[in-house]
């Protein structure tokens, strides 16, 4: 059964998260792809600005979010504080061995129809469905 | 300032668009990757409404000789497929799978001052400390 299907916000959503990788194509070239961002800062490799603009204003947003629309960043059915840190640990290691995550590769890879994120997309929708599968009902 | 108020501006349309479409929220994510007791199908259309919007800049950009405001098009090669790709695409997924979270939609949650997020932002960027540290010296020749 189909549930909680929000086609015209996730359709409107998915717009804006274009629009924003979009202008930062446009403008300077490059790849809105937030592993990638947050990697570089993390190995501290030079040509940061634009990075932690982007970042400063992606917090901004968080901020503003959460004063204005708090139920956007309900974490009710999330899993437990044990599984989300091995999920970061993964998700933040992952990413960076893969060079993207759903931004990088699924938004702007498959944007260009580059091969390589086509690849990836399909790998880690793969993985994420098997593992979220079989950890239902157990990891809450 | 150039360089910066576009990308910051990016970055807040970013924020926005994940709270819309309503990415910020483990369940929502989770939702779709776990059609057992009910598919949410969401997340593919937000891919749907980023590639259909992304995919004319690219079609744009691809008749610029340079992007409009500065630098170049730093746009990865679409080859090779590695090793690297796949297992880090494996570990992304596994990851993925088990929180329901990843990069963005982690970040601009944390400012709602939860505790998960809290972690799995830790957690995450522990992770990716962990790659930079275990390629320190090594070359990389397999995409």
């Amino acid at each position: 059964m189909i549930e909680n299907f929000t086609p015209m916000a996730a359709l409107g959503g998915g717009a804006l998260i274009g629009l924003s990788a979009s202008i930062l194509l446009l403008a300077h070239g490059q790849i809105a792809g937030i592993s990638g961002i947050v990697g570089n800062v993390v190995a501290r490799n030079p040509g940061a600005g634009w990075r932690l603009a982007f970042l400063l204003g992606l917090s901004l947003g968080g901020i503003g979010v959460a004063l204005a629309f708090p139920a956007a960043l309900s974490m009710t059915g999330s899993r437990s504080l044990p599984v989300l840190a091995v999920s970061g640990l993964l998700v933040g290691f992952g990413s960076r061995l893969g060079a993207g995550c759903t931004s990088g590769h699924g938004v702007c890879g498959l944007s260009r129809r580059s091969p390589r994120s086509l690849v990836s997309v399909a790998v880690f929708m793969g993985t994420g469905f098997a593992t979220a599968m079989l950890v239902h009902g157990v990891a809450e | 300032m150039r360089n910066a108020l576009l990308p910051f501006l990016a970055g807040l349309i970013f924020a926005a668009g994940l709270a819309i479409s309503g990415m910020t929220r483990p369940a929502k994510v989770i939702g779709f990757l776990d059609p057992l007791g009910g598919w949410d199908p969401s997340l593919a259309l937000v891919m749907v409404g980023a590639i259909g919007v992304h995919a004319v800049a690219y079609a744009i950009a691809g008749r610029l000789p340079r992007p409009l405001v500065d630098g170049a098009w730093a746009l990865p090669s679409g080859w090779p497929i590695g090793r690297r790709l796949v297992v880090g695409a494996v570990v992304f997924g596994v990851g993925w799978g088990l929180g329901g979270v990843c990069p963005g939609p982690a970040l601009t949650a944390v400012w709602g001052g939860s505790v998960q997020m809290a972690v799995f932002v830790a957690a995450m960027v522990v992770g990716m400390g962990a790659f930079e540290l275990s390629q320190r010296g090594t070359v990389r020749a397999d995409g």
